[in-house]
């Protein structure tokens, strides 16, 4: 069953095309990726999905469960569902882990705080009274985002770069939260460009320059993405960018 | 009947209960000093106003009292003036820490005026924290005047909080006079919605050698509320160490206007300021909103922990 479908989306900024009539459908239940060099349009593409202020301005569709979400608001998007980790998630000061946590949790418990801290590799004694704050490293900040989000319970996560600025042993951690939110019957989009993550996914949509360029299964897309796509040939080719902003295909 | 007036004040700061009726604490509905516990070396002196409670409050030299002593000072008819005149001193090397209730949980219209007079002696200690507790809708007039003096190598902290309810007008001026190696620190969090005005005016002189002074003020506005501060440090002395922090939120139609004012009359002294006043961070805003909440539950917590 189909869970999202982004129908010919479009996004333009100022003079360029960001994303140029993007179409891919999303299977609920299981863990698929978005993989693609820097700029390709990754993180525009989770944002507008999430439908961020700044990513409204699309053309195409979102469709949630066969309905469009176009005109939702953030808040009503993740009322459906619908939820968003950011690759550089933001820091806030004087709030606590667990009220941070409690904020997105169904169950509004306070063991279910250690629950997801437990999940996420933190000791709870240690890091629930700790300020979301600049304070926290980059992968203990990312780790507690997935805790709020494994609380939360949401039926599609966008996952933007899960690995980055985490050490090598936390990612294993990270890879078993997503195990645990695959259980739990959420549907996993990995945004990322390392092969590493895109390993996890069970399908995979290929994106450069805001345009797809293939999907498949995940090992057909390591093998093209590791071969071609690393390092990107199209940095720097002016031809591939008029091409792009035309909708011409590459 | 006492009794349970007692228990409707502390019912209305949440401490029903915890409260031990052993801890040193003065309870005040009114003009009315409903219940006061003293402890060895802690002497309190209320006496009834027409319109207030006047309490002299001393701790004698060289005692430290173990347990923070409790003050409430509660109206709880919806209309109302209650005047209280503090009158503190902690005498030489004594220490003692207190923690203040405020609470109107009825107000309409109520107005409480605190006058202080504080006297920190040397090289002793003193932390007042205060909390008030307002009704949701009505309007509360709170103008708390303090002047503090600090001897040698005195400490001296206190911090306001108003968070729950609404805030009325708040007209809030402390001038605290620091002699040689004494510290002093004031902190102000507080949250204004509809029409509240917060008025601020906290002071330092910092008369003495190697004295300090941190002025901290952490405000949200939001609806039409205004706020207003005027944090002030003036330095005299030589090693003196001043810095002056205000942060303030706006939301909606709020107005915020911060005027630190820094005054350094001697080359080896050194006073700092920042002020930042904006709307909620758009990233945090997102974030919360991502995960569920409406933006105005987002917003709310956003500022609840700027102002923890
Ligand atoms: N608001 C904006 N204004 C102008 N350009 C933008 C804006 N947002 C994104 N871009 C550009 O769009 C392109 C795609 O950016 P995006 O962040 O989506 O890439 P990404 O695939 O997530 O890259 P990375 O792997 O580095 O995270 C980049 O060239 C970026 O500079
Ligand atoms: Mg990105």
């Amino acid at each position: 069953m189909v869970i999202l479908e982004v129908r010919d989306v479009s996004l333009q900024v100022n003079s360029s095309l960001i994303l140029n009539r993007l179409s891919m459908e999303f299977q609920a239940g299981y863990v698929q990726a978005v993989v693609g060099p820097n700029g390709a349009g990754k993180s525009t593409l989770a944002s507008l999905i999430m439908g961020l202020p700044d990513y409204q301005q699309h053309t195409g569709d979102i469709l949630f469960e066969g309905k469009s979400i176009k005109n939702l608001n953030v808040d009503e998007r993740a009322r459906l569902g619908i939820t968003l980790a950011w690759q550089e998630p933001a820091r806030f000061e004087g709030l606590k882990v667990s009220q941070f946590i409690l904020a997105a949790a169904k169950n509004k418990d306070k063991k279910e705080v250690d629950r997801v801290l437990e999940m996420v590799g933190l000791e709870p004694d240690r890091y629930r009274s700790r300020g979301v704050d600049k304070t926290l490293s980059g992968g203990e900040r990312k780790r507690i985002e997935l805790a709020s989000i494994l609380a939360m319970k949401p039926r599609l996560v966008l996952l933007d770069e899960p690995d980055s600025g985490v050490d090598i042993e936390a990612i294993d951690r990270i890879f078993e939260a997503i195990n645990h939110l695959k259980k739990d019957g959420t549907t996993v989009l990995l945004i990322t460009h390392s092969p590493k993550v895109l390993e996890k996914a069970d399908y995979a949509f290929l994106i450069c320059r805001g345009t797809l360029v293939d999907q498949g299964e995940t090992s057909k897309i390591i093998e093209y993405f590791s071969g071609k796509c690393l390092p990107c040939p199209h940095q720097n080719v002016p031809e591939f960018n008029s091409a792009a902003v035309s909708g011409g295909k590459i | 009947m006492t009794e349970d007036l007692v228990e409707e004040i502390l019912e209305s700061v949440n401490l029903h209960r915890s409260f031990n009726k052993n801890t040193p604490h003065l309870i005040i509905n009114a003009n009315e000093v409903l219940s006061s516990h003293q402890v060895e070396g802690l002497i309190m002196e209320p006496e009834e106003l027409p319109d207030g409670v006047r309490a002299k409050l001393r701790v004698k030299k060289g005692v430290k009292i173990g347990s923070p002593v409790h003050l409430c000072f509660g109206l709880l008819p919806e209309r109302g003036v209650q005047h209280i005149v503090m009158d503190i001193e902690i005498e030489d090397e004594a220490e003692v820490s207190f923690m203040a209730h405020c609470t109107f949980p009825n107000a309409v219209e109520v107005e409480h005026l605190m006058d202080a007079r504080i006297e920190v002696g040397r090289q002793a200690r003193y932390s007042y924290f205060e909390r008030h507790w307002h009704s949701e809708e009505g309007m509360v007039k709170v103008v708390p005047v303090a002047r503090i003096e600090l001897d040698e190598r005195a400490r001296f902290s206190t911090e306001f909080e108003l968070l729950k309810g609404r805030v009325g007008l708040i007209d809030m001026d402390y001038l605290t006079v620091c002699q040689a190696g004494s510290s002093a620190e004031m902190r102000a969090r507080i949250f204004g919605r509809q029409d509240d005005v917060i008025k601020i005016r906290e002071a330092a002189v910092l008369k003495g050698e190697g004295s300090r002074a941190a002025l901290t003020t952490h405000i949200a506005v939001k609806n039409q509320a205004r706020a207003e501060i005027n944090n002030e440090i003036i330095a005299e002395a030589p090693y003196a160490r001043g810095h002056v922090d205000c942060k303030e939120i706006i939301q909606d139609n709020g107005v915020a206007r911060a005027v630190p004012v820094v005054e350094v009359r001697n080359p080896k002294a050194h006073v700092t300021h920042e002020a930042a006043i904006g709307s909620v961070d758009s990233k945090q805003l997102q974030t919360l909103m991502s995960r569920g909440l409406s933006e105005e539950e987002a917003v709310d917590l956003i500022i609840e922990g700027l102002l923890s």
